[in-house]
């Protein structure tokens, strides 16, 4: 699939792995980290102009609302920007979301499309058919100018799921096993094709939350191809014709594995990186300080609806901080008005506007030197979330909901 | 184009936020960046940095988040290419686009002694010598159309090119 999007981009009638292509992008996105320094960049070039204001996303995300006075300046910056170069989509805070749950959602996002973004969970839009990867601030600032990237045509890798998920075991858990397998350069400089049962039966959020981490196997792209559950998503969010690519049926792989699913356990991938992965049960007992629910990764509506039927009328562990974190403010909405976010207050958890923060130790929710966190995000390196000495486990929704009423890491049915 | 300096030697995997955490990221300056390289995992780094110091390291180098800031605080602190058996493809990609050379070399270089051992990194030819003994490593080379990116000094370089071209 992504060698007939490129090769088309690139108007030619094929490419292989290796060949290299220069394409024309439909999104260039940039958030209040990366885009600093892709502004400054691009003024060097000396325009007036960008090459598409339309085509252009900045979304202040990952140190705001602005978590001090840097921060401040550098969310300025940002819109400053989007204001001279009257980018059409700058989300400001109170209208945003976490980026990579924001486009999807708005509808930014359409099958055969070519998105850069200069944040390395820009292959999360994979889930919808495109090929979306994540490059540096100087690829977005050339792009924002000349509306073109490179790219090395990636080999293709097909990871098929067999059986059914049982109960508890989401898209997420499925990553972190694929992850756990292969290791964090499994899939370095390759596109991961999701297919097989288990994938067909997954939804949306839970495909986004499989294509956001494919970086963490050190992939280019992740995606799905586009099916009945794309097209039912994207039903009423895209008003604009796409024409949706699909792999061939004698596509040429580099590799296939196939994995069973039908008897996993939840996963949790353990410190200091997201291939250390185990099933939940060998997590039994670490006890915990701090319990994250949200993310790029983890913070749809779904892995709310997750969250709070663990949750529905118990306490958060005394001994735990639990941080609820909708991912955009429509998901917050919904939450609000599905009683989800009663839930987690009464349990006793801090809920917040959308932001990165505490994924990647920003901010709203620092560790402290020695401190556990479980959390539903996608890194858990060294000082990830805070102190060097701090550490992070990772999860999907339901072990982390769980886990915040127990005060140590527990399987869901243990708490329910 | 030759380079020479003193080794410093790192494993495999090493991420971004180990090179640069997060929390210093609302900063732009490369030589203010520098001065918190690799702070978690080897505190005292910065200070043991001289300009032209080569940087060894094992397989996917560079992994994690595209923060711009890894590859822009390594050039600050003035370490003049990166030698790894690997990189992640972010970190590869920043680093060629900002104009900081780096090499990928299959050779187990982990038995130098850091701080001890000197390299002379000729990049034209990809070629590596271990200057103490004479001794010889073959990178890959550059595919041209990086060659050209390079050459220019960076993607911005480049496309300044470009346009001109395109009038």
């Amino acid at each position: 699939m992504v060698e007939k999007i490129l090769a088309s981009r690139a108007g030619k009638i094929k490419v292989v792995p290796g060949d290299l292509v220069n394409v024309p992008v439909d999104l260039a996105l940039g958030n209040d980290i990366t885009a600093p320094v892709a502004i400054k960049e691009f003024k060097r070039f000396g325009l007036g102009r960008v090459f598409d204001p339309e085509k252009i996303v900045l979304v202040p995300d990952h140190f705001t609302p602005n978590k001090d006075i840097a921060a401040a300046e550098q969310a300025l910056l940002l819109r400053r920007f989007a204001e001279d170069y009257e980018i059409k989509h700058y989300y400001e805070v109170g209208r945003m979301g976490i980026e990579h749950a924001l486009l999807p959602e708005q509808g930014l996002v359409r099958p055969g499309d070519v998105i850069i973004g200069a944040d390395s969970h820009t292959c999360t839009y994979g889930a919808l058919g495109a090929f979306a990867t994540g490059v540096g601030s100087t690829d977005l600032a050339a792009a924002m100018a000349i509306g073109e990237a490179w790219f090395k045509v990636p080999p293709t890798l097909r990871f098929e799921y067999k059986g059914s998920l049982p109960k508890w075991v989401s898209g997420k858990d499925l990553i972190l096993y694929t992850i756990g397998r292969i290791g964090v350069d499994g899939a370095r400089y390759r596109a991961i094709e999701f297919a097989g049962a288990a994938i067909e039966q997954l939804s949306m959020d839970g495909r986004l939350t499989m294509a956001n981490m494919a970086i963490e196997a050190g992939g280019k792209c992740g995606y799905v191809q586009p099916d009945k559950v794309t097209f039912d998503y994207l039903e009423g969010r895209v008003n604009k014709p796409y024409t949706a690519v699909y792999s061939d049926h004698d596509a040429s792989y580099e590799q296939i594995l196939g994995f069973d699913v039908s008897n996993l356990e939840p996963q949790v991938a353990f410190p200091p990186s997201p291939d250390n992965v185990r099933p939940v049960s060998e997590a039994a007992g670490i006890k915990l300080n701090q319990v994250v629910i949200g993310s790029c990764t983890n913070g749809r509506i779904e892995d709310l609806r997750t969250a709070a039927s663990v949750m529905k009328g118990k306490k958060v562990n005394p001994g735990v901080r639990l941080l609820v974190i909708p991912a955009t403010q429509q998901i917050y909405r919904q939450a609000l008005e599905e009683g989800l976010l009663t839930v987690f207050i009464d349990a006793e958890a801090a809920v917040s506007t959308p932001t990165c923060g505490p994924c990647l130790g920003g901010h709203m929710g620092i560790l402290a030197k020695g401190e556990k966190a479980l959390a539903t995000t996608n890194r858990n390196f060294i000082g990830r979330m805070g102190h060097p000495e701090s550490e992070v486990y990772l999860s999907g929704p339901a072990v982390a909901a769980a886990s915040a009423i127990a005060g140590t890491i527990v399987h869901p049915e243990e708490v329910i | 184009m030759y380079l020479k300096g003193r080794v410093w030697l790192f494993g495999d995997n090493v991420d971004t936020d180990a090179i640069i955490a997060a929390r210093y990221l609302s900063i732009v300056d490369p030589r203010e960046l520098a001065r918190h390289l690799m702070e978690d995992i080897k505190p005292d780094f910065y200070e043991k940095v001289r300009p032209g110091d080569i940087l060894v390291a094992g397989s996917n180098f560079g992994c994690g988040s595209s923060r711009e800031h890894a590859p822009l605080a390594i050039k600050g602190s003035g370490i003049s290419c990166v030698v790894a058996r690997s990189f992640a493809r972010i970190f590869y990609r920043n680093s060629i686009n900002i104009g900081l050379p780096i090499l990928e070399c299959p050779d187990d270089l982990s038995t130098l002694r850091p701080g001890e051992d000197q390299l002379q990194v000729n990049l034209d030819r990809g070629l590596i010598t271990h200057l103490q003994s004479g001794r010889e490593y073959q990178a890959a080379p550059f595919p041209p159309f990086m060659q050209e990116i390079i050459s220019c000094g960076g993607l911005v370089e480049y496309v300044k090119t470009r346009l001109a071209c395109d009038g």
